[in-house]
């Protein structure tokens, strides 16, 4: 049994050894306690300065069914899934068989080898690593709930000791965590070096090694749901009404916690804010719109089936033009779908909810740095456009913790409550017409309740009207209307994050389009390619409606990979009806098994593709 | 509807309130309901509430959801905001709007369609929340805009206009609110506006959540023989507990029945609550006897109107909520926005 110290440096000597760069799976069953363990393992890497992305693949379940957590350790920064495993944690029996096949050729396998597992379960080309966890639990522990807990941090010290993750990374996570609970710092750390001491004592460490390294800085790890909440605070809303839905409940609660934190009235200890969680998602839009008309911001956090069921409601706040917010946590649909599970398909019926003409502005934040800025700046275009502003996260970003730039905020920024008329407007004369096109840019003013005794009031109505809001049926009243509605939407654009434009490193007539989640998993899938000599300028959208630069970026490529996390390429659908593109341009790459998209799924989807291309041209 | 928009003009020596409005201030609209719909009734009841109250009309926020009924915002208080707004979601838009500005009077008008059919979940919810507002279901027991379907308050063996039998059981939109928690609740008759306007006045002037549940014939659709909600039959069972005056804090009290037959309510804006009883039996402040009087009542087919229940101590959605004084749509940057330093609080503790 060689010394472990010198053992650790001879690995990290030798050639071979993947340092800082390889994915480990966790395979646990819910319920177990397994998910703060499996985070303080990735937290743990980051302490040491390498970067992590960490993604919980988790069931519709409390209690028995599979969990897997897949943390990336990458000091490249590769914050998308990259694709395989390197090494497994097996932790659960009853995935055991597709968890061994799902190793690299040549990876290593994690497991708990108290009982004997026949050989014709393991792989020939794999390394085989076994710790008799229950065993030393067992022997440790009398209650069956400490048995259960500690032995997730034993694994997690058996690996800190295998991947030479520093035991003092992790101490200091377990004393941050408990800080005030010394009791359970003392035995959580003790559970940590039982596992820790076993490797060092029984086996020699992996080549797959941790090393203290430089890139983090001063990026935070937050889930995209709390850093939309946060937005929600900064960008002013006091008004959320809500109804609990995998995989948005998180943000509400976020909001809840944040408010009560920064939102209450020092003097009086008082609410600067009012949070209902309603019996519904229809009566929690009902709240929001309300809350608009009243000239609250207010939103409501939701997945498509809120989404489905808030549709006659949206369509209100567009023709009566009412600000809303709503956060589409999106998860993998139709119908209830696959609730823990992402995909990106929630486009459409978020860009054209509701019955008759009707659309509505997405945001489309790519990371939980823009859920926050975006989940801020709702609130400024629901105000000024006088609409529903959808900011379209999925469980990906909502629900993950994710390494992304600090938070900022320009204190001498001013919350753009758009064209409200005041009660002084109104007594120097001017003409009131709630839904009068006043400035060309299709968007009236109007009235908060309450404002003049005897100007200004009007009857707000989903049925069509005059611009000074009185009934009306009229044919021409009406297109007038509609047509106004539509230049304000055409004003949305100017008023919506730009897309943002990578040019590839020469000239290249192939383009990609993506947006979201994706968004990591595209830069690395990039860089593969460009290693493959494989050029592609790829454009990240932000938001919708599309700015011009979108279509202009089409017209000058021949031909337009649109990568999506959706089966009905809905991007692309809402590309040819809201813009005059060649549709036979655009080439869709597809990933919408409900786990996140992964950069070698798109590296391997457009190469393919790009390589028959070449056959064709040769031919 | 509103296109057609009545005269300005008015005779210079209306009577005019506390406040300097005349009645005409209180109006809205013509009316475009049929000739002698019990919803217009409702509607000059609210007009005169108002006026008696001397509620600045800008100061009101009236909301309503679809058919008859919530059409009629638009025939009253021409000068406060209106809306009308989905079938059935009224009650949401209201407590919303309730949260933004805690300072306007909510006055929510539905109809027994919009409320106890597919609004009935959104009516329990905002009732048990106790949003602060005066909601009023005008109940015909019909459906009167899709031309005479039966509604879900019709009464099990109440005949159609066309000699259908309904076979379904009636909601009794008064017990639901009693269960749900309601604060102040009263049922009256379009047709006996004595009784209508103190009930509003008091219903607008109670802290929390006022339902009154008002009977209003469909003189189209459900005023014929065989109906229960036509104007013969309710006249007919119409069995009244009390007889209410309200007196606002500038009124002097006089007192017109002897004692012992009156019950005085101190309610939350220092209006009293004078009730003289007509039943000696009924105590509208219990719940629990309230709920088993009018079941005992509703068996031998009477129909009990008058204020039913009220707790003036109520507190409303806001109270429950912890909400600032100063309404929410008036908190600006410095209230609202934490600012960099409280950031970069956050980033640190994310690191």
């Amino acid at each position: 049994m060689p010394e472990p110290v010198a053992s650790q440096q001879a690995l990290a000597a030798q050639k071979g050894a993947r340092i800082n760069d390889f994915v480990v799976k966790f395979a646990n069953v819910n319920g177990s306690g397994s998910a703060s363990a499996n985070g303080m393992f990735a937290r743990s890497v980051m302490r040491m300065g390498v970067p992590v992305a960490a993604r919980n693949i988790f069931p519709s379940n409390i209690q028995g069914l599979p969990t897997w957590y897949e943390v990336r350790i990458t000091e490249a920064g590769h914050l998308g899934r990259r694709g395989g495993v390197d090494l497994m944690v097996a932790m659960n029996p009853q995935t055991w068989d597709r968890d061994v096949a799902e190793i690299e050729p040549g990876g290593f396998l994690f497991y708990d080898s108290t009982k004997p597992i026949p050989p014709s379960r393991f792989r020939d080309d794999i390394t085989v690593v076994g710790v008799p966890l229950t065993a030393m639990c067992n022997e440790a522990y009398e209650l069956p709930r400490e048995r259960q807990l500690f032995k997730n941090i034993i694994y997690v010290g058996a690996l800190a000791g295998l991947l030479g993750i520093e035991a003092e990374a992790v101490e200091s996570l377990i004393r941050d965590d408990f800080a005030g609970k010394d009791r359970l710092i003392k035995a959580n750390i003790e559970a940590l070096h039982m596992g820790l001491s076993y490797v060092q004592k029984q086996l020699a460490p992996l080549p797959l090694q941790v090393r203290r390294a430089d890139g983090v800085g001063d990026r935070i790890y937050v889930e995209g749901n709390q850093a939309a909440a946060l937005g929600a605070v900064y960008g002013g809303a006091t008004v959320c009404a809500w109804y609990p839905i995998t995989p948005s409940t998180s943000l509400a609660e976020a909001f809840t916690a944040y408010c009560q934190e920064l939102r209450v009235d020092p003097d009086t200890g008082k609410s600067r804010y009012a949070i209902v969680q309603a019996e519904d998602e229809i009566a929690s839009i009902g709240i929001v719109v309300g809350a608009g008309w009243n000239g609250c911001r207010a939103f409501t956090a939701t997945s498509g089936p809120g989404v489905s069921l808030m549709t006659e409601f949206i369509g209100l706040s567009y023709f009566a033009e009412i600000p809303a917010v709503i956060f589409d946590v999106q998860r993998g649909g139709p119908s209830t779908g696959m609730p823990t599970r992402t995909q990106q398909a929630d486009l459409l019926a978020a860009a054209y909810a509701g019955h008759g003409d009707s659309k509505h502005p997405m945001l489309l934040p790519a990371d939980p740095g823009e859920c926050f800025e975006m989940g801020a700046l709702a609130f400024d275009l629901a105000d000024r456009l006088q609409t529903t502003v959808f900011v379209m996260l999925d469980l990906d970003i909502g629900m993950n913790e994710w390494l992304t730039k600090p938070f900022q905020w320009d204190d001498s920024r001013k919350l753009d409550r758009g064209k409200v008329m005041t009660a002084e407007m109104l007594d120097a004369g001017a003409d009131f017409g709630r839904y009068k096109e006043v400035d060309g840019d299709g968007i009236p003013y109007r009235t908060y309740p309450g404002t003049h005794p005897t100007k200004g009031g009007y009857f707000t109505r989903g049925t069509s009207r005059n611009p000074y809001a009185r009934y009306s049926e009229e044919g021409a009243v009406y297109v007038d209307n509609m047509e106004r509605l539509l230049r304000k939407f055409e004003t949305a654009k100017s008023l919506a994050p730009a897309p943002i434009l990578r040019r590839a490193k020469g000239q290249t007539r192939d383009g990609v389009i993506y947006f979201g989640s994706t968004t990591p998993a595209m830069d690395e899938a990039l860089e593969m390619l460009e290693a493959q000599g494989r050029r592609l300028d790829a454009l990240r959208i932000r938001a919708f409606p599309f700015a011009d630069e979108v279509m202009s970026f089409i017209e000058s490529h021949d031909r337009v990979f649109l990568v999506e996390q959706n089966r009905d390429a809905q991007l692309r659908t809402l590309l040819m009806t809201e813009g005059d593109v060649d549709p036979a341009k655009l080439v869709s790459v597809l990933h919408y098994d409900g786990t996140p998209i992964t950069a070698r799924f798109i590296a391997g989807a457009i190469a393919s593709r790009m390589a028959v291309g070449q056959i064709e041209a040769a031919e | 509807m509103t296109y057609i928009l009545k005269p300005q003009l008015h005779h210079p020596k209306l009577p005019t309130n506390g406040l300097g409005y005349t009645r005409r201030d209180y109006e809205g609209s013509v009316s475009t309901l049929c000739a002698g719909c019990g919803h217009d009734s409702i509607s000059a009841s609210i007009i005169q509430a108002c006026f008696e109250l001397e509620l600045p009309p800008h100061r009101v926020a009236k909301l309503s959801g679809i058919g008859c009924s919530s059409k009629t915002p638009d025939y009253f208080l021409g000068n406060s905001h209106g809306f009308n707004t989905v079938h059935g979601r009224m009650p949401s838009v209201l407590t919303g709007a309730n949260l933004a500005n805690r300072d306007l009077i909510y006055l929510g008008v539905s109809g027994d369609g919009d409320s106890a059919s597919i609004g009935l979940g959104q009516f329990a919810h905002a009732i048990r929340r106790g949003v602060n507002m005066l909601y009023i279901v005008e109940n015909n027991g019909v459906y009167g805009l899709t031309k005479g379907q039966f509604s879900a308050t019709s009464d099990r063996g109440s005949k159609s206009k066309r000699g259908v039998v309904n076979t379904d059981a009636g909601i009794d939109m008064v017990s639901l609110a009693l269960q749900m928690g309601a604060t102040f609740v009263a049922r009256s008759f379009s047709g006996d506006k004595e009784q209508l306007v103190p009930l509003i006045k008091a219903g607008l002037a109670h802290k929390g959540a006022a339902f009154i549940d008002c009977i209003s014939p469909c003189v189209q659709f459900n005023n014929h023989q065989g109906s229960t909600k036509s104007f013969d039959y309710v006249r007919e069972h119409n069995e009244a507990v009390n007889k209410l005056d309200v007196i606002t804090p500038r009124d002097p009290i006089h007192v017109d029945y002897r004692p012992g037959e009156t019950v005085r309510v101190q309610q939350h804006d220092g209006s009293i609550l004078s009730l003289h009883k007509l039943n000696d039996l009924y105590n509208p402040n219990s719940r629990a006897q309230a709920l088993g009087y009018l079941q005992a009542r509703q068996a031998r087919g009477q129909i009990v109107t008058g204020l039913l229940f009220v707790d003036p101590a109520a507190g409303d959605l806001h109270d429950a909520v912890g909400t600032v004084a100063t309404p929410l749509n008036q908190l600006g940057e410095a209230e609202l926005v934490p600012g960099q330093a409280a950031l970069e609080r956050i980033n640190a503790s994310l690191r």
